[in-house]
């Protein structure tokens, strides 16, 4: 079923490809026809209900590097589509905005953005909403430790009094992960970051 | 004598605008939360108000954040399973579902009919204890304190029958994936039985005490009301989008666990008012305890996990410890995890706070490579900025309560 509306929509839309997909229809669509396409997807197939927009790091190494993925549901025939968008700039990446047609890519974007670091182009309030402002990194980025990274306190007035620091997090007896692979002893569940040590911590 | 005195009393009319102008040209700032006994947690809300009226309110969110995405990318499918129980904390049993139906699907696994029948059983359990507490939390922020106190011991016989079933009361961490961690207790069935019969009379008390009452109707009555074309364009889903008047539930029309099986309605409201919301839920846990009904009536025989995953579930612990062949087992999948395919899959289960969404994509291997958690509490917050305005401040406690957030899937 899936396979027949793909065909339907690229005789529609020539520059989309299909996307491998274990459960729902999806597609590949260039960013530059993004806007264009989700427009048609809303106002002529029905695709009304935005439910969820996010990345995919494929690691530094990796070109395109960035997939933006969205996920659209239809409230009349209770369909669900994948569009899946590379950022084209692998140090800088960016996509354009969904927030102007559907007001619930607001939040979901501004959530990619302070977690992956790709920019929307065209959002009304690109900020951060999970981390505070000033944070400098974007966590869910590959190269980006589980422990966290050393960062000034956000309240610069506590910081100076208190001498307060966001540390990263001791990881000794937890999280107690185990990797997807690797050499047996690699792959045994274990602490991650061994660098913190109790001894380290008295010092 | 008479003398005349001259007083000038300037421009009257000048003079009376400008005192307009002092009353209502200024506004307020309020701070309220992130810790604050309406927010339900830790939202932290930026109005600005114009007497007692708001004109502007800005919700700040991230203070409950841990990581999850980030931490499920290092661990493997079933490790992560605790982290889901404190998503949506007041339902852990349905994100437990829910995660591991995701990931089941990116492995094409579908579970023997005695497993989904008590998924089916765990997810109706948590939708009557999360719109239990949902309801109880709304009547006590719109002044009506009685009802929580009926709803919360409800709740806490449940918390009784999920001790039972799962060992723990609030993080259940239930689910495995390709099963359950463990058949259902002796005689659990009719224990739930008992609860749900007693739970109905309870439904009437707080029908009684809310309904028709009259300083509750006039807090919640054309509230915070949303329509239709919001609800959609948000992403609202769940309760808050039905009461809408959106005929949507994931468990009708995109049927799971064999919902299809079960017979039940699907209320929907008129209005979209917080009113409507409170309704709604009410007569969600009503037809909740019909599905329930039927699951323990009709409940399969056979396996609670899938038998011939062998590289997916972990097989009981009397097998392990009596088995060569399960002992090997056991010991691949504690170590190495699940093996899941590659590829992507998104699942969306119909929660009680509205739909839990995991996008799963997975390189193969025991852990996922990338999982992004949607939590329907994050998009029922994104609408405040639009639908606080113009609503006088006591008003945010009601619309927050009918709104039944988690700032635990929120904020992730």
């Amino acid at each position: 079923m899936s396979h027949a509306d793909f065909a339907s929509l690229q005789e529609r839309f020539a520059y989309l490809t299909e996307r491998d997909s274990a459960d729902h229809l999806a597609v590949n669509c260039p960013a530059e026809h993004l806007l264009e396409f989700c427009t048609a997807l809303r106002d002529s197939l029905g695709y009304d209900l935005l439910v969820d927009v996010t990345a995919i790091d494929w690691d530094a190494e990796t070109s395109p590097r960035f997939t933006g993925i969205y996920h659209i549901l239809s409230t009349t025939h209770h369909n669900y589509i994948r569009i899946a968008s590379d950022c084209t700039d692998d140090a800088e990446p960016s996509l354009p905005s969904l927030a102007g047609l559907f007001p619930a890519a607001n939040w979901h974007e501004r959530e990619t953005y302070d977690m992956m670091g790709i920019r929307y182009e065209g959002h009304p309030d690109l900020k951060r909403i999970l981390m505070w402002e000033d944070y400098p990194y974007h966590p869910l980025r590959k190269e980006f430790p589980l422990a966290g990274i050393e960062v000034p306190f956000p309240a610069a007035d506590v910081a100076e009094t208190a001498n307060a620091k966001v540390l990263p997090a001791p990881m000794m007896g937890g999280p107690f992960v185990s990797s997807a692979d690797g050499t047996m002893r690699e792959i045994e569940p274990q602490a991650k970051d061994e660098s913190w040590t109790e001894k380290e911590e008295q010092s | 004598m008479a003398t005349t005195k001259e007083i000038s009393i300037g421009d009257l009319g000048a003079r009376a605008g400008k005192a307009e102008e002092e009353i209502n040209g200024e506004t307020m700032a309020l701070n309220i939360g992130p810790s604050h006994p309406t927010t339900h947690g830790v939202l932290r809300l930026l109005a600005e108000l114009d007497g007692d009226i708001i004109t502007k309110c800005e919700p700040v969110i991230g203070y409950l954040h841990r990581g999850d995405e980030k931490i499920a990318e290092n661990m493997t499918y079933n490790q992560f399973v605790p982290y889901t129980d404190r998503l949506d904390y007041l339902a852990p049993l349905a994100n437990n579902v829910a995660f591991a139906m995701a990931v089941e699907k990116l492995a094409a696994l579908e579970v023997p009919e005695r497993c989904q029948a008590i998924r089916v059983l765990c997810c109706e359990l948590a939708r009557v204890s999360s719109h239990l507490l949902g309801i109880g939390v709304f009547g006590m922020d719109a002044g009506a304190w009685t009802v929580f106190m009926y709803t919360f011991t409800e709740r806490e016989k449940l918390y009784t029958l999920f001790e039972e079933l799962t060992g723990a009361r609030f993080t259940t961490s239930y689910t495995r994936i390709g099963g359950v961690a463990r058949d259902i207790p002796e005689g659990w069935l009719g224990r739930v039985t008992d609860f749900i019969n007693g739970v109905l009379p309870v439904l009437d008390e707080i029908d009684k005490l809310l309904t028709r009452n009259r300083i509750f109707i006039d807090r919640t009555q054309g509230i915070g009301a949303i329509s239709r074309e919001d609800a959609i364009a948000y992403g609202l889903t769940g309760p808050n989008l039905r009461a809408s008047g959106v005929d949507l539930d994931l468990r009708k029309d995109k049927p799971y666990l064999g919902y299809e099986n079960y017979d039940f309605d699907v209320p929907i409201g008129t209005t979209g008012d917080c009113y409507d919301r409170y309704l709604l839920r009410a007569e969600e846990v009503r037809q909740s305890v019909r599905i329930i009904r039927q699951v323990i009536d009709t409940i399969p025989d056979g396996s609670f996990y899938a038998e011939d995953a062998k590289r997916i579930f972990s097989p009981p612990k009397d097998k392990v410890l009596t088995s060569m062949e399960e002992l090997i087992q056991n010991f691949m999948i504690t170590t190495e995890g699940p093996q899941i395919p590659a590829g992507e899959a998104y699942f969306e289960a119909e929660n009680p706070k509205g739909a839990l969404g995991f996008f799963v994509v997975s390189k193969g291997g025991g852990g996922p490579y990338r999982l992004k958690i949607r939590g329907p509490s994050f998009c029922s917050l994104s609408i405040l900025d639009k639908l606080v305005p113009g609503h006088y401040m006591t008003d945010i406690t009601v619309i927050l309560g009918s709104l039944d957030f988690v700032m635990g899937e929120c904020d992730r």
